[in-house]
């Protein structure tokens, strides 16, 4: 049993669904993110977020996927000022849809004044709701921006224990788990964080506050990030528990601060969210042996009917 | 008697346990003209303070719902639901109904638009909201289009035959059942029974079943050796279709009809009321 919690779910086929779910992955969440390409409306944006409260969460309830999100304005369309004014309107009414479990992905891309300014502002957010912060951190000058993040949190006065610091690396690590927060570590083909490194740092670091993702989205990447993290941690000699705490159990104590995501979601859902909005997944049902790449076989079948 | 307002008062506040005063509060200021920003709140906070239990209507409350609004069941609705429902009757806003309404629907989660589109026969002006009805008809969400087709009089009392027969039509399209539209048999045209014997040659002509609901709306208007024929063809191929295709020449007003049934075990079960729209399984 799996968690992935990063992952933009509104990029990726009904074969990736299909996929995790036979993997082993039973809740997901969807940080509102950019999606590739700048919005130049408002009103795309705010169709976006109610795209990931509304239809993607519907969505992966038919794969038997339960799907959270996070709401925020990110770093790099927090460069367009008319756009991030407008957007800033409208978060706190999507910060307290069904299944919100925190503000984010927020934080720097370039570490402009403007991404600085809406950083705060919905820090601020955060407290007000009191709602867990998930935080992007940047690409380029990692280090520095991953510091400065979490120097701004501090003087705002938030508790490291409500915010993950995600996209996580070997020179990063140290000071966010040393600083308090939560350590996220997106296994992201080529450019953020290998499975194999990953082991290397469990075997140094153990399990505490430390969570694993795919943050899957339209690059490429791969969705069964964390279900294959896992494997490859167990083979690896890892101990169950620490695989457990690091593909699940963290990001549901960290996440679950909300208050808007709770075991029982998959294990044992409300009657009115079964008959309308959630599917049930297999392997909980039927308790078979979770496969990786069980999706394969009708991608590669002939007939379609 | 007791308006929609009333019954839904009602309805929440006995179900609220702690969260009465609560309720009773919000319902207050909301109904002195708050700022939408307050309804935004309670609409979020109502799953998270009463639950998301079913409603599970008592009789009384199954009659007092009718009596409000003929055709209006409380069926399917859950307590946070029927919550927001009465909150947005009892908000005083400044703006009108439906404009209200579809800023409410351009941001909602899935179980707030299914929420909204169920109180659908309880709003004020229901002749503004042919658009926001035609939005929920459009979702690609099942259930939230089910909330306007399934235990709700609103297409009933107020759709066009355009809309009700395109209503019908998805409804089979997405695998929805029909016996809980409202007024089904009332609303049957013979143009809904010519798309619908169309969309059966589809089905036939793609090897795929076609659900022996279709056959209701076609019944009455079987009266011309082609509609017969298709309904003969479901008729031979047995089980819930031939079910279907029975009570259907039962209900039509060819004489011949009639006699397609004769001596067949379906015509038995009818006459013994074994065998009904209501009965019948989905295939």
């Amino acid at each position: 049993m799996y968690i992935d919690p990063h992952a933009h779910m509104i990029s990726r086929t009904t074969d990736d669904y299909e996929a995790m779910a036979a993997a082993g992955v039973v809740a997901l969440i969807e940080p509102a993110f950019w999606i590739g390409q700048p919005r130049t409306f408002v009103g795309t944006y705010v169709d976006y977020l109610s795209s990931i409260v509304g239809w993607e969460r519907f969505r992966a309830g038919q794969f038997g996927i339960r799907h959270y999100c996070t709401i925020g304005l990110n770093s790099k369309e927090a460069n367009n000022e008319e756009l991030a004014e407008g957007v800033m309107e409208w978060l706190p009414r999507f910060a307290l849809k069904e299944g919100v479990v925190a503000i984010g992905e927020i934080g720097y891309d370039e570490q402009t004044e403007l991404e600085d300014r809406y950083f705060r502002a919905q820090l601020e957010l955060s407290k007000e709701l009191a709602l867990p912060v998930m935080v992007h951190t940047p690409h380029r000058d990692k280090k520095r921006g991953t510091s400065r993040s979490m120097d701004v949190i501090e003087e705002h006065d938030i508790d490291p224990s409500m915010v993950v610091i995600d996209h996580n690396n070997e020179e990063t690590v140290a000071e966010t788990l040393q600083r308090g927060f939560w350590a996220g570590f997106s296994i992201y083909p080529s450019t953020k964080m290998g499975n194999r490194r990953m082991v290397e740092l469990l075997k140094q670091y153990g399990g505490e506050r430390i969570i694993v993702d795919s943050a899957c989205d339209w690059g490429i990447s791969d969705c069964l990030g964390v279900p294959k993290t896992a494997k490859l941690a167990l083979e690896s000699g890892i101990a169950e528990e620490t695989v457990r705490q690091v593909c699940y159990g963290n990001a549901l104590a960290a996440y679950g601060q909300s208050g808007q995501m709770r075991e029982e979601d998959w294990l044992n859902p409300p009657q009115i969210d079964q008959r309308t909005l959630y599917e049930g997944n297999s392997i909980l049902r039927g308790g078979r042996e979770p496969v990786i790449g069980g999706a394969a076989a009708r991608r590669s079948g002939l007939i379609i009917e | 008697m007791p308006s929609a307002t009333e019954v839904l008062r009602d309805v929440v506040l006995s179900r609220a346990g702690d969260e009465s005063e609560w309720v009773t509060a919000q319902l207050a200021a909301l109904g002195q003209g708050a700022p939408e920003r307050d309804l935004h709140i309670f609409l979020g906070l109502a799953p998270r303070r009463l639950g998301k239990a079913d409603l599970d209507p008592t009789e009384d409350e199954r009659t007092a719902a009718e009596a409000a609004r003929p055709g209006w069941s409380l069926d399917g609705w859950s307590v946070d639901g029927a919550a927001r429902v009465l909150a947005l009757l009892v908000h005083a806003g400044q703006r009108p109904f439906a404009e209200r309404f579809k800023d409410l629907r351009r941001t909602a989660d899935a179980a707030e638009m299914i929420a909204l589109y169920r109180g659908l026969p309880v709003y004020p002006e229901p002749e503004t909201l042919h658009f926001e009805a035609g939005e929920g008809l459009r979702s690609n969400l099942k259930p939230v289009f089910e909330a306007i087709a399934h235990h709700n009089p609103f297409p009933r009392d107020h759709f066009d035959e355009h809309r009700w027969n395109h209503m019908i039509l998805k409804a089979l399209f997405v695998g929805s059942r029909l016996s809980p539209v409202v007024g089904l048999d009332e609303r049957a045209n013979p143009e809904l029974a010519r798309i619908l014997r169309e969309f059966a040659h589809e089905r036939w002509a793609a090897g795929r079943p076609v659900t022996p609901e279709l056959w209701r709306c076609v019944g009455p208007f079987a009266t011309d050796g082609a509609a017969l024929a298709d309904l003969e063809r479901a008729l031979s191929e047995g089980g819930a279709g031939a079910k279907g295709a029975a009570l259907a020449l039962a209900a039509s007003p060819a004489p011949e009809a009639r006699r397609m049934i004769e001596g067949r075990p379906e015509a038995d079960d009818i006459a013994a009321g074994r065998l009904d729209w209501t009965t019948l399984e989905a295939a």
